[in-house]
């Protein structure tokens, strides 16, 4: 709960709350702390392909089925065959060592290993091409709703330019009741390098690529967190563009989106740290609704207080993460593009809590 | 002449440096010589010095991905790391080891005493060595004036626009254009030399058809070479226009195309998998025949599934672009292609299980390398197959899957081939076996190995895990998997060690292995071993594909067949 979620969204997604504890004792505090939380630790998967959560997703898994099932019926057979027939005719101690019968090959074998993979592959092809066709070639319903991805080294921009609504790293969506599907459309591209939208439980990957504009699209099935990550090199801290896709039952998205459309709070006991913000050279990058900070370099902080996580995804969201974040981000994340800001200690608690106030 | 002013030109060095046959000497007869076999294994010493250099590298990301959150290597030197070891692993280890082999092996198997051009050879090799140098210099010089960056950081694809001058300041990225263009140039002139020798320089009798099947494939690769390394050599040329005279090809800030790269770049980076693959065919078809006592199954469906392999591949390039939005259309049709190289791919399977069939298998080193190859390319195929069912590559394109995918056909196909084919022709080359037992234990600890790390390296890639991510979050479930990865790339690492000894060691003290220490069928073995520089005292004729066979069975000669 002290990490901005609500009390549903929590228990819902239990699972990646302990997921953001491991991180709050692991990278918390300093990048160079040797976490406590280890790879062989039990924890929940967010990434599964197995475990789709929505129509694309879903429907690679079955190709997906069909074509494993395939290649192991092959694997079976031919490293069988292998097998036996390394077995079988083993050279023998004892046995003469003439030479076996020298056999220079078969036009009808050859035939029917040429004849029977072409006609597997035609069934795997087709198999295929229904799959790209339905993913790629829908219809958009008229409820659907659009949603502009950006990619920036290294962090997410979300623009939802029919509800006016701008923001970083944690994307919300409604999620689709199969019954009445409201799906979202992802119209991507990228700001800098090549980069890549990859949330394996809701579909496959799309690149968001500069100079060009592609598009897919997600509808989870349930309510929840859903997790992935840049998946095309971007740059030196691609390994920290993490994705989060909240879907929110209708009750919520209607409110978060309420919430994410109003100015940004301009609360009277975090005019100090205001006059920080504004003053520094944090409003060249970064925009807060309602003040000068107009800057679209780094992610939009109008509501940043509302977000789990900082660092597109890396750290979780607590006043003591970001006050040490814009001491030194390089700390979290060596690489990334906001430098460390040089603040005084007064300054640093000042601005820090304002952020913390911008729900 | 020549003599006096070499002997001016050594006379203030020590007497041991100056005397004839001291290391001066050797030193330029090395670095002078024109001879194919010499030049061969100058190609392999130098590809074994950059495979030892780029393993290290890979060793240092196993260790560093082992448990996440690993703090052991800065992302910045993690980048830089698994640049240079895809670079270093495809253009300055796999590529001149493959064609090592095959300048030290063509004109023996064709029954010439060398290349059609040997100082083209000596110039191919110098140029490609000095690639290699090129890469490694921008360790140290890569900074530039602007301090930025010390190795190339953007990936062995380096897709644009990161390596525009905005985002890859400082020289790293023109050491790694620069050396890449240089390697080029020596594998054009390499593949040029091999398709100028088989064509032109083969023995009395030895009509194409009767050509070993290794000399075949080495054709077919060299012609692979020509149409592909081009447009990757125009691609950096570009590149280099778009850094430093103000081109925007690929320059998307001002308008230029991130995707056009790809198209360049795959084009090459495709069939270049097939041009590394197919020289591990081309050992695979002449050892596995000599150890299962057989000729090879189909011989001319083997030609012909080469050839096709051959030009198929030059059609499946954009199947490594399924996530770049190119629409339904184009993906399908790469989907298609891509599966249709499975054909003759299958086929070469099935020819060389039905060489085995019926014979008489003699388990040396050679051959078991062999049937290792055999069974994982088996597997690397079908996870092959399983990519190229664009669907599924949405999900699993750049993951961990893709690099075990890629790892298994590079690893367990191709660099088990080498192995077989080191220890297959050491006794040609050096008058000496390599140790069996040594070569047993190497066997057995790369196959544990191998198959810890690949094996296993599928599984993060299902479970989300993209590839060149210098670390990851802890409750993914990735670390368990990735440890164990890490631990068979140790296991590897003992293998190898053991195989380098093994290669020093038997240099002295092999057993004297005599020309045709493996009874087997190919001209090569007609000579002694090493061969002499001029390779035969008298060039042979042959009548069949196996002269060797016909020599030692006059009662049932190969040529009765043809």
């Amino acid at each position: 709960m002290e990490l901005g979620m609500n009390p549903m969204r929590f228990e819902r997604s239990l699972g990646h709350g302990m997921h953001l504890d491991a991180i709050a004792h692991g990278a918390a505090g300093s990048w160079h702390r040797v976490p406590e939380a280890m790879g062989l630790m039990v924890g929940p998967i967010g990434t599964n392909i197995f475990a789709p959560k929505g129509t694309p997703a879903e429907s690679i898994l079955g190709l997906s089925v069909l074509v494993l099932s395939i290649c192991t019926g092959i694997f079976l057979v031919v490293g069988g065959l292998l097998l036996y027939s390394v077995i079988r005719f083993r050279s023998r101690p004892g046995s003469d060592n003439s030479e076996p019968p020298q056999i220079y090959g078969s036009n009808q074998v050859e035939l029917s290993w040429t004849v029977i993979p072409i006609l597997i592959i035609v069934v795997l092809f087709l198999a295929s091409a229904r799959v790209i066709f339905i993913t790629q070639k829908t219809e958009k319903p008229a409820n659907a709703l659009d949603v502009v991805v950006i990619g920036h080294q290294f962090w997410w921009e979300y623009r939802y330019p029919k509800l006016g609504i701008v923001t970083a790293n944690e994307l919300h969506v409604p999620m689709s009741d199969p019954r009445h599907p409201t799906p979202t459309y992802l119209t991507m591209s990228s700001a800098d390098t090549d980069h890549s939208f990859w949330v394996p439980e809701l579909a496959g990957k799309m690149d968001l690529i500069p100079n060009k504009v592609n598009t897919m699209w997600i509808d989870p099935e349930r309510a929840g967190l859903y997790l992935g990550q840049c998946a095309q090199y971007c740059g030196v801290q691609h390994a920290k563009m993490l994705i989060r896709v909240y879907a929110d039952t209708p009750q919520e998205f209607s409110a978060w989106v309420a919430d994410q459309q109003r100015v940004a709070l301009q609360s009277p006991d975090a005019a100090e740290g205001r006059n920080v913000f504004l003053r520094n050279a944090c409003a060249n990058c970064h925009t807060i609704s309602g003040t000068n900070a107009k800057g679209i370099f780094g992610p939009d902080l109008s509501h940043v207080a509302s977000r789990a996580t900082i660092a597109s995804g890396a750290v979780p969201n607590t006043p003591q993460n970001l006050r040490a974040f814009i001491n030194n981000p390089a700390d979290f994340k060596p690489g990334v593009l906001m430098p460390a800001m040089h603040l005084n200690e007064h300054d640093l608690d000042a601005v820090a809590q304002y952020l913390s106030t911008l729900k | 002449m020549a003599t006096h002013t070499h002997a001016a030109a050594v006379a203030g060095l020590p007497q041991t440096m100056r005397r004839p046959g001291g290391i001066l000497d050797v030193v330029q007869d090395w670095v002078t010589t024109v001879d194919h076999k010499k030049i061969g294994l100058m190609y392999i010493g130098y590809a074994l010095i950059f495979l030892v250099v780029a393993g290290c590298e890979a060793l240092l990301m196993r260790i560093q991905l082992a448990v996440p959150n690993n703090q052991f290597i800065s992302p910045q030197a993690f980048n830089r790391l698994f640049t240079m070891h895809g670079t270093t692993m495809v253009f300055f280890v796999g590529m001149p080891i493959l064609f090592g082999f095959g300048n030290y092996l063509i004109p023996l198997m064709i029954g010439a005493r060398d290349m059609a051009f040997p100082r083209l050879n000596a110039f191919s090799f110098w140029v490609s060595a000095f690639g290699g140098v090129l890469l490694y210099f921008s360790y140290f010089a890569g900074s530039g004036l602007y301090g930025a960056g010390t190795a190339p950081d953007v990936g062995w694809f380096a897709y644009a626009p990161l390596t525009e001058r905005v985002f890859s300041p400082g020289h790293s990225t023109d050491y790694w254009t620069l050396s890449i263009l240089l390697s080029g140039i020596g594998s054009i002139g390499t593949a040029l030399n091999i398709v100028a020798t088989t064509l032109t320089m083969r023995c009395k009798g030895m009509k194409l058809s009767r050509m070993p099947l290794l000399v075949w494939l080495y054709l077919v690769t060299s012609c692979m070479v020509f149409v592909v390394v081009s447009p990757l050599t125009a691609a950096q040329i570009m590149l280099v226009i778009d850094r430093y005279l103000g081109g925007h090809f690929f320059d998307t800030q001002a308008g230029g195309s991130a995707v056009l790269w790809m198209h360049f770049f795959w084009i090459f980076g495709h069939p270049e998998v097939y041009i590394l693959v197919l020289p591990a065919f081309a050992f695979a078809n002449e050892i596995i025949p000599v150890f299962s006592r057989k000729a090879i199954f189909g011989y001319p469906a083997m030609v012909a599934a080469t050839v096709g392999i051959g030009f198929i591949s030059m059609g499946v390039w954009a199947h490594h672009m399924f996530t770049v939005g190119m629409g339904p259309d184009a993906n399908a049709f790469f989907t298609f292609s891509t599966m249709v190289v499975a054909v003759p791919t299958g086929i070469k399977i099935f020819n060389w299980l039905a060489t085995i069939w019926g014979g008489n298998i003699q388990f040396a080193t050679p051959m078991m390398f062999s049937l290792g190859f055999l069974f994982q390319f088996l597997i690397a195929g079908l996870t092959g197959v399983m990519l190229a069912a664009s669907p599924f590559d949405w999900q699993l394109g750049n993951s961990y899957f893709v690099v075990a995918h890629f790892h298994y056909v590079l690893v367990g196909a191709i660099l088990f081939m080498i192995f077989a084919a080191f220890y297959y022709w050491y006794p040609k080359i050096t008058g000496r076996m390599m140790s069996e037992t040594l070569g047993k234990w190497h066997f057995w600890l790369f196959v544990i190995g191998f198959h810890m790390t690949f094996d296993f390296m599928h599984i993060p890639g299902l479970l989300g895990m993209p590839r060149r991510i210098y670390t990851y979050e802890a409750d993914r479930g990735w670390g368990g998997w990735n440890m164990i990865v890490s631990i068979g790339a140790l296991v590897q690492t003992v293998a190898t060690l053991i195989f380098v000894y093994n290669l020093v060691r038997s240099y002295k003290k092999g057993e004297v292995a005599g020309p045709d220490p493996w009874d087997a069928w190919t001209l090569e073995w007609s000579t002694s071993s090493p061969p002499p520089s001029y390779n035969y005292a008298e060039l042979p004729t042959v009548g069949s594909r196996r002269p060797l066979w016909d020599l030692k069975h006059p009662d049932d000669p190969d040529s009765n067949f043809e």
